[in-house]
């Protein structure tokens, strides 16, 4: 997994709730084997128009937002399938962090399990800054993991949460398998306990 | 003070509790289908880790499988059959048992575990899909989980979890006739909303749920993660023994009685406390009908489609009108002039041989419209059969249903089965999302007996005003 430790980028925004994981990553693409080829389907149905080409009415299409590596979207983001296709696909597009007033526990989950940071704010600054970013050209902001914040040229400064487990393994590359493995003998002791059920 | 049956799930299940981590939570059932395992068992091929536990781990194929009679042959689907066969062959590598599309024990995941009893109290469970929620009817603590915690599971048989906040939702009262669990849950995510429940789990409780047989309960903890839990509980009691009794991987005579003392044990002290409470009471709900385009968005049977204005806060009101446009549907007409195209019987949700029985009740007799295309597809094969030996199929058929085989089919649309562009469909299922039954398709979510009725009026229609033999 790579690291995340500090990252500056435009923003691009999609202002709209409750944007579920069918939307991010539609079910006709979930058959491929691998983690990766997901990039290009990811939005399909909004993205794209019948022939293929790229829908010019959608935010995302837009040249201003070509590039970013921070989306910003609206309240609980990534709702609905279990589907660890939607963080892969958003990634190959280039996203690497995401910021919300909430996200679906699950999505949020797979996210961190990717190196994509969700970042959680507060709705006033979450609505400064999806404004901001609808309002010009070339909005960025920083999203820095070490400190816990995010902040742009024009005075916002905004704090957030995260587990710290989740940061330090973010911030270091950390899979949580390789983690767990070094519990080993807990989970043998356990194991040992538990009589067999079938 | 006491405990929660989640908390008492979770103490028991406590491998480690490293200070500054996740507790360490020990797997009793991991359920593995083809589509999102494939990256796990390669990752592990990458990393040379074993799969710990192939005796806790059971697969099935259910999402990917057409519901025709010619699939046990080939699936003409070149990609849907790379992914089939590569479960088939890491089931073979590892030493997972797999009841494959020819198995009768093949069906949904989330229908087979409890059917062939490997779905107990007390256990924790999870898979790589977030309906995983439906095993919680059991009193088991169950969740949807990644595909990077699938690797996680299958190497370690262990996940790493912080513990939930806990939430108790209440159901007061009496159902009345026609009015059944899938309006319940239903009306739960109308009032919570699709977020309402985002960390936490769920013990549903009441005399409503007390009534519920375990079909139904199934379909409450279903929908659960559409409001946002990734986990829903219910209290097992004897309709949960009985209901287990002597299917395949229950223990047995002695064992059994063994067993449930243990499983009794589990539920909540009466002097629990959740840490929060939402309280539904069943004595005036009615059939719901979802006309949006996530499962909040949600109204009664007698109601009218809500208009934007309706909504006070903007993102709301933005919501209702992507979903109106998307939906083709106007504020204010009725839920009963809305026409529909094709109904879906099937799914996780609602494709169990209780749900099939109720839907007969419905349609025996009477005329599948002539403008709707109505198909059923049971929830496994075993669901099938039953139903065939009861006769069920060939009262759909004689209505004019399609009786088809066994999967989760139209409800994500994977397989051959889906809505074209622009068709309304009134589905059994769980999620009305935007393309989720096909690109430009449009869903509402009403219970088997409501999708039955439509399927016949050919619009939605109050189903508690049919007589039924």
């Amino acid at each position: 997994m790579e690291k995340f430790r500090k990252l500056t980028s435009i923003v691009a925004p999609l202002d709209r709730a409750n944007v579920d994981t069918d939307q991010i990553i539609p079910k006709q693409f979930l058959k491929r084997i691998e983690r990766t080829g997901f990039g290009e389907f990811a939005f399909f149905d909004w993205r794209y128009l019948e022939d293929g080409v790229l829908n010019p009415d959608f935010i995302l299409n837009e040249d201003r937002y070509r590039g970013a590596n921070i989306l910003a979207g609206g309240r609980n983001f990534g709702s609905g399938s279990s589907r660890e296709h939607a963080p892969w696909a958003l990634m190959e597009m280039g996203y690497k962090a995401i910021i919300s007033t909430s996200f679906a526990d699950i999505f949020r989950n797979n996210c961190m399990q990717n190196g994509l940071l969700p970042v959680i704010l507060e709705e006033a600054e979450v609505d400064t800054i999806m404004a901001r970013a609808l309002r010009g050209t070339g909005y960025k902001v920083t999203v820095d993991l070490d400190s816990q914040t995010v902040k742009d040229d024009l005075g916002l400064n905004a704090n957030f949460d995260i587990d710290p487990f989740r940061k330090n393994s973010l911030m270091a590359g950390l899979d949580d398998v390789g983690v767990t493995m070094e519990f080993s003998k807990e989970i043998d002791m356990y194991e040992g306990r538990q009589k067999k059920r079938w | 003070m006491g405990k929660t049956m989640f908390e008492k799930i979770w103490d028991q299940h406590i491998v480690a509790e490293p200070e500054d981590q996740p507790a360490l939570i020990y797997i009793d059932l991991h359920l593995v289908h083809e589509v999102t395992s494939p990256q796990a068992f390669e990752a592990l091929r990458l990393t040379n880790r074993k799969v710990r536990r192939p005796d806790l781990t059971i697969s099935t194929v259910d999402h990917n499988l057409p519901t025709d009679d010619t699939r046990s042959e080939v699936i003409k689907d070149p990609i849907a059959r790379i992914q089939v066969d590569t479960l088939r062959k890491n089931c073979e590598q590892t030493g997972i048992t797999l009841y494959d599309v020819d198995s009768t024990a093949q069906g949904i995941v989330h229908v087979i575990g409890p059917e062939q009893g490997y779905t107990q109290p007390g256990m924790t469970i999870v898979c790589g899909d977030s309906h995983t929620s439906t095993h919680g009817a059991f009193g088991s603590l169950a969740f949807g989980i990644g595909t990077s915690e699938v690797e996680h599971v299958l190497a370690t048989q262990t996940l790493r979890q912080r513990k939930p906040h806990t939430m108790e939702v209440r159901f007061n009262g009496k159902l009345k006739q026609g009015v059944t669990a899938k309006d319940m849950i239903l009306a739960a995510i109308g009032k919570m909303g699709t977020a309402g429940g985002t960390g936490y789990v769920i013990e549903y409780t009441g005399d409503a749920i007390r009534h519920l047989d375990m079909a139904g309960r199934m379909t409450v903890c279903n929908m659960t993660i559409e409001a946002g839990a990734r986990a829903g509980l219910i209290a097992p009691d004897d309709t949960t023994f009985e209901w287990m009794r002597g299917r395949k991987f229950v223990p047995k005579g002695e064992k059994f009685d063994h067993a449930v003392d243990q499983w009794r044990a589990l539920v909540s002290d009466e002097d629990a406390v959740f840490d929060t409470l939402i309280e539904i009471d069943c004595d005036d709900l009615e059939p719901f009908v979802t006309w949006g385009t996530n499962p909040g968005q949600v109204t009664r049977i007698t109601d009218n489609v809500p208009s934007p204005e309706d909504f006070d806060d903007i993102a709301d009101r933005t919501s209702a009108e992507n979903a109106l446009e998307y939906m083709g549907l106007k504020g204010g007409m009725a839920i009963e002039d809305i026409e529909i195209d094709r109904v879906f019987i099937g799914s996780c949700t609602n494709a169990r041989i209780e749900d099939l029985r109720s839907a007969a009740q419905i349609v025996r007799g009477r005329t599948v419209a002539s403008s709707v295309r109505a198909q059923i597809m049971p929830g496994s094969t075993l669901t099938k059969l039953l139903a065939e030996k009861e006769g069920l199929d060939q009262i759909f058929m004689e209505a004019g249903f399609e009786w088809r085989e066994s999967g989760c089919s139209m409800c994500l649309g994977m397989n051959p089965d889906i809505l074209v562009p622009g068709e309304r469909c009134a589905s059994t299922s769980n999620r009305n999302f935007e393309g989720r039954q096909g690109k430009g398709g449009r869903t509402h979510l009403v219970s088997p007996e409501m999708a039955a009725a439509a399927a016949i009026s050919g619009h939605f229609v109050d189903v508690r005003e049919w007589d039924t033999e």
